[in-house]
């Protein structure tokens, strides 16, 4: 008896506190990963959150064409979170390709995708798949779940169970790299959605995109603020929603869940991940913390684990379901 | 959102108008503010003065045409302050303000409160031609002395502002402890530049596509800063550093376009 306490004071001292992880063999140092849509325009502006903390990054989303994306006002803040309708703004295709190509860091790169339907998506992931080596990305994100862009995401139904299924094996059959199918909190289904799409082929789910639309109206001028005049709601108040929806996720199936939705603190993504996510999406929390906001999340997730006593990030996920 | 009424506006040039608001606001020289107009959209705009609150609007694109038709009594919406403005150190005696075209504005609010803080400021202000130049009388107001020159030599010395930047940053009796410069960015490489080779501090207000204006989407990326948080205002080094500043910007998609 005294002789395995002591083997467990020996382990509790030598075995180094260890929040790296792997996201399709590629190594993170952290769970923590950008999402789509904050400061992913430029390679400088990705390498210089992966240079601030993220374990990943991921581009914005990118469509076939250039899209200038709605007229602003395209963020604002509210209580307790932003409301945005950016309106999927990006160069196109080839664009994208070449400002990303020849990504060196170590943070795993994520390039989001958007199409107006499964041979749209197909055809970018046919590009990225042929641009994979000088690209140095680690898997395409499909961009299922976008609240305020007509045509597109939420909007046009692709975050639901049948859409995700059909967009997810149009993309599988174009390339190898691993999918990560990102679907909705705004509308009802994303449980089945996850069941169809790691049936299809995806391997992970991102639960979580901003919820809504929403609106704000300035009640000066009697106008919506937004550009176009609704958006989907992020930051720490949808995390609740988030935290449910990958809950229920997680029991349905076998792949990996990012949970995105209102983390901003390290207490989050630990909630995130007793949830049942492997890794925590972060986003609003750039705007909140600041450029910093990765290094203070891991900070706090660290202090947190020290103080009682985990030593990796395997005995959090997913605890809250025993 | 904030909102205020339009007190006055008055013409600077054939396409500046300045718009003074019935309020005023806490915030510094080089910060600036995105001006809303309800239904049509949201441009970042530069601080002319804090008190009253006062912004200069050129004719240029759908919000801005929207912009010079308020008269007295209409009313503005705005965000902001917004980004990091001019930084001007204790002890500095003489400072040298750089402005081309409409990037003089925010240097006038800067003129001023140096002024008035007993820091002697000269300014070199150029345009194309005499009916581009915008904030002379007023600069003339604030500061020891101000320089004018046009591309034509329809007003002041003839040239680009680089002949009298040259001048004054080896003018003996008073040279300029820091240089501040705002306007088109290749005239600002220009002034960095110089500085760097004079050893003289530099700083420079510089403009990117901006969107949100909070440091989250993006848009406004310059070589991995944010334009509008972690600028506007940068230090001359810090934008020599960075490859694209002089070469290239991007447009409301993200794609890159030659400055």
């Amino acid at each position: 008896m005294t002789f395995i306490m002591v083997e467990m004071e020996i382990q509790m001292v030598i075995m180094p506190l260890d929040i790296s992880r792997k996201l399709f063999g590629k190594r993170m140092k952290n769970p923590l990963i950008l999402a789509s849509g904050v400061l992913g325009v430029a390679k400088a502006g990705l390498e210089s959150v992966a240079e601030n903390g993220a374990g990943a990054v991921t581009t914005k989303s990118l469509s076939l064409e250039p899209r200038r994306g709605h007229e602003s006002p395209v963020i604002i803040e509210t209580e307790c979170g932003l409301l945005n309708a950016v309106g999927y703004s990006n160069p196109g295709i080839e664009g994208v390709i070449s400002e990303f190509t020849g990504w060196k860091r170590d943070e795993p790169l994520i390039v989001s995708i958007v199409g107006k339907d499964e041979k749209e998506f197909a055809q970018l992931a046919a590009r990225l798949e042929q641009n994979k080596k000088t690209l140095n990305c680690t898997a395409i994100e499909l961009a299922l779940s976008c609240p305020h862009t007509p045509g597109y995401g939420v909007m046009a139904g692709q975050a639901d169970p049948k859409a995700a299924e059909k967009i997810t094996r149009a993309v599988r059959s174009e390339t190898r790299l691993p999918i990560i199918a990102k679907l909705s909190p705004s509308v009802p289904g994303e449980v089945e959605a996850a069941k169809l799409a790691e049936r299809a082929g995806a391997s992970a789910i991102n639960m979580g995109n901003s919820l809504g639309p929403g609106m704000r109206i300035d009640i000066n001028r009697g106008r919506p603020v937004l550009g176009f005049r609704m958006g989907g709601m992020s930051g720490p108040a949808i995390r609740p929603i988030a935290v449910r929806c990958v809950y229920d996720i997680y029991d349905a199936v076998n792949i990996p869940v990012i949970g995105t939705g209102g983390v901003n603190t390290g207490q989050d993504a630990i909630e995130m991940m007793m949830a049942g996510a492997s890794f925590a999406g972060v986003g609003s929390a750039v705007y909140f913390r600041g450029p910093g906001a990765f290094r203070k999340i891991e900070g706090e997730m660290r202090a947190w684990m020290k103080e009682r006593g985990y030593k990796r990030l395997d005995d959090l996920v997913g605890v809250a379901h025993e | 959102m904030q909102t205020a009424r339009v007190a006055k506006v008055a013409n600077e040039s054939s396409k500046v108008k300045t718009i003074e608001l019935d309020t005023r606001l806490v915030c510094e020289p080089g910060q600036f503010l995105m001006v809303w107009v309800p239904g049509v959209g949201e441009r970042p705009m530069s601080i002319a003065n804090n008190d009253p609150l006062t912004i200069s609007v050129a004719n240029v694109g759908k919000v801005s045409s929207e912009l010079h038709r308020l008269k007295p009594g209409s009313l503005l919406s705005f965000r902001g302050p917004l980004g990091k403005g001019f930084r001007v150190q204790d002890g500095w005696k003489c400072i040298l303000l750089v402005g081309g075209g409409y990037g003089v504005a925010p240097l006038y609010f800067l003129a001023k409160m140096a002024t008035s803080n007993n820091i002697e400021t000269l300014a070199v202000v150029g345009a194309r031609t005499a009916k581009d130049i915008v904030y002379e009388d007023k600069l003339y107001l604030v500061t020891a002395e101000t320089f004018v020159t046009t591309d034509d030599g329809s007003k002041g010395a003839k040239g680009n502002v680089m002949v009298d930047v040259g001048r004054l940053l080896i003018d003996k009796k008073r040279k300029p402890a820091a240089v501040f410069a705002c306007g088109p960015e290749r005239m600002m490489l220009a002034v960095a530049r110089l500085c760097l080779k004079h050893e003289i501090p530099c700083q420079l207000s510089l403009e990117r596509y901006m969107k949100c204006g909070l440091g989250v989407c993006g848009s406004c990326d310059l070589g991995g800063k944010s334009v509008c948080r972690d600028g506007p205002v940068f230090d001359a080094l810090d934008a020599l550093a960075i490859k694209e500043f002089g070469e290239w910007k991007r447009d409301a998609s993200g794609a890159r376009n030659r400055i």
